[in-house]
């Protein structure tokens, strides 16, 4: 039996296998010969071998339509009739001439904001909440999370007929504390705000568990400090707890700009046209995307400009997260070392 | 633990263990000082319940109007908190309607079965290279794949709708499947699983034994990561379950997924609130079944992957 070293484990050194005859190989060299090889080509391939599913499909899935988007949007380019004259830049001019890019841009960052400044708010509470001595802990934390195995086509149906202008559920219960029905279809704003209460309700529960893990994570000894030093609860809260979890924060903070501003579900189904509104008043940048390509205009060369439109925001709201949570890790210990 | 045995015998099992945490607590309590560990007062347990509801709520009501006419719905604003008589009716209806519920139904099992199953499979073998194998451009492929996650590749869509037109794929399943077979989190997740519940002696041990590369992955890397595994499983069987936008794009109305087929449902039926979410109730109940099962996986893997991530 030839004994393969383990030069695949990361401790040891990346040995060569010795050419030398060993005791073994003199009573049968070529079998051993050809063993080590196919042991060696067995270790050297085979990681390559694992990770090559994923880099395959996701360069395929993931990588290549992306890169392709920014070819496509250079074309006149159509659903139906494929590929036309290389137009240069003029898909990106048309759409920024547009005011519905323009109205569905504003639309969804208002939305993207509405949802994820008091998601990250009312998840810091909850998970104070949550990380109390609770009795039946699963159990609350179950409840929390219940609403993010909802669909949020599903969310957005429920919630919908919630916020219907009239005979809706919410204007209904508003009436009776003496507040006037609101239009939360044709008021922009309250539509922006009943669209985001619908991102709320699925991932406000998510955010509060990731919050709640990185406050378990937070030493004791810090509590027990600010306690000697005769800090309240919520001064332990802000002081303490808040400053700790700046980078779960932030984490939170990027992934829901990734995912919010592409925002489709929800305001798709806000109503039954899936058109954003008469006005356009809750049209996403997506929605825009759709309706160019998939609408009346079946224009992929335009869809496809305003993809690479978003995705370029994406990167630099990314870039600039990364940037502030560079300067706030680096200034926020010496503010940290000031407070205590 | 033996002074507890005389309540065992005249109160049952149940009450001794009671009876011993309470002690455990208060022995703990005693030690740490009355501050950290107290017990919330009744003000947590009522904002946690008002929560509770809140997240609730909205798929009772969602019940609630789908076992109601629309009628009543109209005159009606806020449901009575009893459902009505009508939601099997509703369900029939929503059976009977042009939406195709029981092929979406199956569309929706096939494409969350078949991703979650991959997605497993692959980050499971790619996570395992990248946590225990020793390889030129190990790092630099990790680092890459970390920043993959933050890459929106749903923008993606116009080049593979027409990738999946060339292929003759739109309409079908495979056009779906496809895209969600990896996932850069998966790999992320299963690489920081392995890195810690793998040891490197049982890879070892498997080596010297005389195991092959897929040998030692199959029977020491892949019983290691069962338990992320299965919550890979589970987080992929949710996210597909609950997709829309690119289902809704390459299959279209002839051949829905779940989702899909409910916004069918509101397009041809608007006026008819009962119909439309009795035919919601209908495509969310298997999820809450799954969570109902197996929340407290979903909870513990948010958690930890928190604290990883």
């Amino acid at each position: 039996m030839a004994v393969t070293t383990t030069p695949d484990l990361q401790p040891a050194p990346d040995l060569q296998p010795d050419p030398d005859p060993t005791p073994a190989a003199q009573r049968e060299p070529r079998r051993i010969a050809f063993r080590q090889r196919i042991g060696r080509w067995d270790v050297k391939a085979s990681p390559y071998l694992y990770i090559s599913p994923f880099f395959i499909l996701f360069a395929v899935v993931g990588l290549f339509p992306l890169g392709y988007t920014a070819w496509v949007s250079l074309h006149d380019w159509n659903l139906i009739g494929g590929k036309g004259e290389f137009i240069g830049l003029t898909n990106f001019t048309d759409v920024l001439a547009q005011p519905n890019f323009r109205t569905a841009l504003r639309n969804t960052f208002s939305i993207f904001l509405l949802s994820s400044v008091p998601q990250v708010f009312i998840g810091l509470v909850l998970a104070a909440v949550l990380n109390a001595n609770l009795r039946a802990k699963t159990f609350w934390r179950m409840g929390v999370l219940l609403p993010y195995v909802v669909a949020p086509v599903a969310v957005g149906l429920i919630f919908s007929k919630m916020f219907a202008d009239q005979s809706g559920l919410i204007n209904t219960l508003l009436g009776t504390v003496g507040i006037d029905p609101i239009r939360w279809h044709a008021n922009v704003l309250a539509s922006h705000a009943a669209i985001a209460t619908m991102v709320n309700f699925r991932w406000t529960g998510y955010t509060t568990l990731i919050l709640l893990a990185a406050m378990q994570a937070v030493p004791r000894d810090l509590y027990e400090a600010a306690v000697i030093d005769g800090a309240s609860r919520a001064r332990q809260f802000f002081s303490v707890t808040v400053p700790m979890l700046r980078p779960t924060i932030i984490f939170v903070v990027i992934t829901s700009t990734i995912g919010g501003l592409q925002i489709f579900d929800e305001p798709r189904m806000f109503d039954q046209f899936g058109q954003g509104g008469a006005d356009r008043q809750w049209m996403t940048v997506t929605m825009y995307l759709y309706e160019l390509g998939w609408g009346a205009q079946k224009s992929f060369g335009r869809a496809a400009a305003v993809a690479w439109i978003l995705f370029l925001i994406i990167i630099v709201i990314g870039l600039v997260n990364f940037a502030i949570t560079r300067r706030i890790s680096t200034s926020g210990s010496v503010s940290g070392k000031d407070k205590r | 633990m033996s002074s507890t045995g005389m309540i065992r015998q005249t109160a049952g099992a149940g009450a001794a263990r009671s009876v011993e945490r309470r002690r455990a607590r208060q022995t703990a309590r005693g030690r740490r000082g009355a501050g950290a560990n107290r017990r919330p007062g009744w003000v947590t347990y009522a904002i946690l319940t008002f929560v509770l509801l809140a997240s609730a709520y909205p798929l009772y009501y969602s019940f609630l109007l789908g076992s109601s006419d629309a009628q009543t719905i109209a005159q009606n604003p806020v449901p009575s908190l009893v459902p009505a008589q009508h939601f099997l009716d509703n369900v029939g209806r929503v059976l009977t309607s042009d939406i195709q519920f029981w092929k979406a139904l199956r569309n929706s099992v096939i494409v969350a079965a078949v991703t979650s199953i991959s997605v497993v499979a692959f980050s499971t073998l790619a996570g395992y290279a990248f946590s225990k194998l020793r390889f030129r451009g190990r790092r630099g492929l990790l680092v890459f794949v970390i920043a993959t996650m933050a890459v929106p590749t749903q923008l993606g869509i116009v080049p593979l709708f027409i990738v999946m037109a060339q292929l003759g794929w739109t309409g079908k399943l495979v056009a779906v499947i496809v895209p969600g077979m990896v996932t850069a989190f998966g790999v992320f997740w299963m690489t920081q699983y392995l890195e810690e519940a793998l040891p490197y002696e049982l890879i070892e041990a498997a080596r010297i034994d005389g195991c092959s590369m897929i040998r030692t992955f199959w029977h020491v890397a892949m019983p290691a990561a069962r338990p992320a595994a299965s919550m890979l499983a589970l987080f992929t069987f949710v996210g597909s379950w609950t997709n829309f936008f690119w289902p809704f794009i390459v299959l279209g109305s002839e051949n829905p997924t779940l989702p899909v087929a409910v916004q069918l449902l509101q397009a041809s039926y608007f006026k008819d609130y009962s119909l439309i979410l009795a035919g919601v109730t209908m495509s969310t109940i298997p999820l809450i079944i799954v969570f109902a099962v197996a929340g407290k996986q979903l909870v513990s893997g948010i958690m930890q992957g928190a604290v990883k991530g």
